[in-house]
């Protein structure tokens, strides 16, 4: 007679049956092959018809229309791209112009909207209700109605270029969009660039050795000054030494137009500035509740402690306030990025307006042109929730320990 | 006793009045503690005096002040002919409005969508008062009557038949899909290396496809023989009505219990057929207004209400799906929520306007409008999910397993117990989806719709009324717009918001 506990029984059959069926047991087995059933018919039926009318439609399915060569001129381009490239190139094309409005837009909404959250939050009166009505008013209206209003009411109202408004007289701004000194590399360019690289790994490392010495020896180190040096004093030095990185081009009023200078196209202003406005107004609210969920006393314990009200935000109310901002921030980010598509409204060329809107309309291979479509925004949001999860994973572990 | 005599003190003046506190109450108040009360303060607040002297003065003058507010076309609303500078050009709202609220729906026929906008509006107002009783009743309406009524009103048109000949419609075509399934299999056969598998799964879907004609067979029998009398939709109606009655009658209980379910059957049945009367359906009804025609408020309208009901149903269903434990719900469930909140709406519209019509039959063509409101269908349903699934999780898990005690079903214990309270937790959430969808529905205007927005891009283009504000009057007409309705449903949402938590507060 041993007294040690029976092993419990395998329950095989049980576990085969949750695995298959869920709690539902064999009915959820049933319910999943009648499920199977219609999706495999309405997938039949799909793949039938869309076989049938492309047939009746002669089109030919499949990537081959890539190769083709698109035949239509594209108003901004990143990379060199003339009417002979193939379809492919204009793929390409698009997704960078929409990446570049993203991004763009991205920086300007965070810095609007740091900038309204702080005057929200702020204990002047007069301030916080101006806050209070940029947020509501910018909320409460359509994104496109924003990207509309900017590109066929205010830039249209623009004079043109002889009379163009100039800032500086460096810049000018007309209807024909914004045109802007462009930059033209000399020859001290290559060294100022590696030093500039230089410069921003050192002062990483140095806030990386900074914060260990912190953390485990409990040694302050004053890295600041070291760093001024190492991003302004370093490459400065390279153009004493090697001259210039580059000189800039100013734009000059020829006839009815600029010549030199680089020309930012009206779409891309209006669409910048309704896209960064209008999250910014969102990114408000986040930041505003992020920081209000902090609670009072952890302000209060850290003046008790002797910190200052600066390295109290700094250290204690900020970093927990991140933890609540970060995530629903990427959101704006990802919606930010949706809404660029909103671009074939006004013709800027991003990848909805070039690749499902003018190739399509071009070569008729609608499945193929709005699955990759589709794909590219559907592949930029997933990544993006997957970092999302691995910081809420990091988080979670952080405050866990 | 003389020491402490002498050390005693009495007091034998009153002491001076002392200044009163500072005010930090009413106006003076607010200026002194929020405004002036310290150097830093004093300059925000002259920045923030700018800020709005810079926006809300200039408003005000381009609509109200420097205005034109009647002429014929656009000559009023030249500087030179007004004699200033000139702001807002009303007329040109005036003359487009009929253009911005109606589209080119025919001048004659505009009552209907009056009428259904003033339907819509008192269904809708008693439903958002908390206090007033029948909640059920009137959501019934407004979600499952309301969109029906509207459609035979707005877009016209009569019915043919009723609920036996549809439902045999449907079936025998999903059995001609099986029987033709069945039939590319078994040709398939003839030249693939894997023949008689084929030519076996072909065989036996065939003879699927088969049994099923022969058991719907009553159904269709039914049907052609009621097509044949004189009057195909009372007929119809009548047999109907008599099968659903009776199922309702059964499953709410037989003799015992029934006779509420048959009731509230045949009370329903007899208001369809008052409607069905009123508005001559069985006769054409009223005359048909191609949806081409629609356009303005109306068009918005429309598929904002029509995004609002169909994502309801379609969210809970997905939320559902994705807690359920039967892997191949869940995953399905996953896949499409995560696809639709994955792309742009404006792509989701592509794909409705130029893929869903290759993925139907050639012969069976979609409305434009249809089309659409499928796309943003999806894509809300997709969204309202989300929010579904939200309330779903703050709901204890005692509350289910209590439910499991007493002997509930699945299906009683999520519509009786999980779902009201999960749905009740999250209105707030449903509400700024739907103030999204709001917003989106401007969308539409990139593919061809003429909604709100896109009316107004059509009207600037009218050379009778280009002047140097046209665009901005406009513009201003339109903001106000949507400005009107997504802050009152903002404003409602908060409110319920603050009912929600009300045995939170102190």
């Amino acid at each position: 007679m041993s007294n040690e506990a029976r092993k419990p029984p395998a329950q095989i059959a049980l576990k085969v049956r949750r695995m298959l069926g869920g709690k539902a047991g064999w009915n959820g087995v049933a319910v999943q092959f009648a499920f199977a059933a219609i999706l495999g018919w309405i997938g039949y039926e799909i793949v039938s018809n869309a076989r049938t009318n492309l047939e009746n439609q002669h089109i030919a399915a499949g990537f081959g229309f890539l190769r083709n060569n698109a035949g239509f001129d594209v108003n901004q381009t990143l990379i060199s791209y003339t009417g002979s490239d193939t379809f492919l190139r204009v793929f390409v094309v698009g997704l960078l112009n929409t990446l570049v409005v993203s991004v763009v837009g991205i920086v300007f909404a965070t810095v609007i909207g740091f900038i309204v959250a702080l005057c929200r939050l702020s204990p002047n009166w007069l301030l916080s209700r101006v806050g209070e009505i940029y947020v509501e008013v910018l909320r409460n209206l359509p994104v496109l109605f924003q990207i509309l209003f900017w590109y066929l009411a205010v830039l249209a109202a623009l004079p043109n270029p002889r009379q163009s408004i100039s800032l500086l007289g460096i810049t000018f701004l007309s209807n024909r969009g914004l045109v802007v000194p462009s930059p033209i590399g000399q020859s001290g360019l290559e060294p100022f660039l590696a030093m500039l690289a230089l410069g921003v790994v050192a002062s990483l490392a140095l806030r990386f050795h900074a914060r260990r010495a912190l953390f485990q020896e409990g040694r302050m180190i004053r890295i600041w000054p070291y760093v001024l040096w190492l991003l302004f004093g370093l490459p400065l030095a390279t153009v004493l030494v090697f001259g210039l990185p580059f000189t800039f081009e100013l734009p000059q009023l020829r006839g009815f137009n600029f010549a030199g200078g680089s020309r930012i196209i009206p779409e891309f202003v209006a669409l910048t500035v309704a896209l960064s406005t209008y999250t910014a107004a969102f990114i408000a609210e986040i930041v505003r509740a992020g920081i209000l969920s902090v609670h009072k006393g952890q302000m209060e314990a850290g003046s008790s402690l002797g910190l200052s009200r600066g390295a109290t935000l700094r250290l204690i109310v900020v970093p927990q306030a991140m933890r609540v901002i970060v995530p629903p921030l990427t959101n704006q980010y990802l919606n930010l990025t949706k809404n660029s598509s909103l671009a074939v409204a006004i013709g800027y060329p991003d990848l909805v307006s070039v690749f499902a809107g003018t190739s399509l309309s071009q070569t008729g291979q609608a499945i193929e042109i709005i699955a990759m479509t589709m794909g590219i925004y559907l592949l930029i949001s997933l990544l993006t929730s997957a970092v999302m999860s691995v910081y809420g994973w990091r988080v979670s572990r952080s405050l866990g320990a | 006793m003389s020491d402490v005599l002498s050390s005693s003190f009495v007091r034998r003046d009153l002491l001076t009045e002392r200044p009163a506190p500072v005010k930090t109450t009413g106006f003076i108040g607010l200026m002194r503690t929020r405004l002036f009360n310290s150097p830093t303060n004093i300059l925000l607040t002259i920045l923030g005096a700018l800020l709005l002297w810079f926006t809300i003065v200039p408003s005000v003058r381009f609509l109200m002040v420097d205005a034109v507010w009647s002429g014929k076309d656009r000559t009023a609303c030249l500087a030179e002919n007004a004699g200033f500078a000139v702001g807002a050009c009303w007329p040109y709202i005036q003359a487009k409005l009929p253009q911005l609220i109606y589209g080119f729906y025919p001048e004659a026929e505009r009552w209907r969508v009056n009428l259904t906008l003033l339907l819509a509006a008192a269904l809708l107002l008693p439903m958002l008062v908390p206090r007033l009783p029948a909640k059920s009743l009137n959501a019934g309406l407004f979600f499952a009557a309301l969109p029906v009524v509207a459609f035979f009103l707005l877009h016209g048109g009569g019915i043919k038949g009723f609920g036996l000949s549809w439902t045999a419609g449907l079936l025998q075509l999903f059995d001609e899909s099986i029987l033709g399934a069945g039939q590319a299999l078994l040709s398939l056969s003839k030249t693939s290396a894997i023949a008689p598998l084929l030519w076996v799964v072909g065989s036996l879907v065939v003879l699927l496809g088969t049994a099923i004609q022969w058991l719907i067979f009553p159904l269709t029998w039914l049907r052609d023989y009621i097509q044949g009398t004189g009057q195909p939709v009372w007929a119809d109606f009548a047999v109907t009505a008599a099968i659903v009655c009776l199922i309702a009658f059964v499953l709410g209980g037989g003799v015992r219990a029934g006779g509420r379910a048959l009731a509230s059957s045949i009370a329903t049945f007899i208001a369809i057929a008052i409607v069905i009367k009123l508005m001559d359906l069985d006769h054409g009804g009223l005359s048909v207004v191609a949806t081409n025609l629609w356009g303005g408020l109306l068009v918005t309208l429309v598929v904002s209400v029509t995004g609002i009901v169909t994502s309801l149903p379609i969210g809970i269903a997905l939320a559902l799906g994705r807690r359920s434990t039967i892997p191949l719900i869940r995953i399905f469930s996953i896949a499409f929520i995560e696809f639709w909140r994955g792309v742009p709406l404006i792509t989701v519209l592509f794909f409705a306007t130029y893929m869903l019509p290759l993925f139907l039959p050639g012969n069976f063509t979609v409305d434009g409008l249809v089309r659409a409101l499928i796309g943003i269908a999806l894509f809300t349903g997709a969204y309202q999910a989300e929010n579904v699934r939200g309330g779903l999780a703050a709901i204890p898990r005692g509350q289910s397993e209590a439910a499991a005690a007493l002997g509930l079903s699945w299906w009683k214990t999520t519509s009786l117990i999980v779902l009201p309270q999960a749905l009740r937790h999250v209105i707030p959430n449903l509400v700024n989806s739907f103030i999204s969808l709001f917003k989106d529905t401007s969308l539409v205007s990139i593919v061809a719709l003429f909604d709100l927005l896109g009316s107004l891009r059509a009207s600037f283009s009218d050379p009778k009324w280009s002047t140097p504000s046209t665009a901005f009057t406009g513009f201003a007409f339109a903001g106000i717009i949507y400005f009107i309705f997504c802050f009152g449903m903002s404003r409602y949402s908060l409110f319920v918001e603050h009912r929600l938590n009300a045995h939170r507060r102190n």
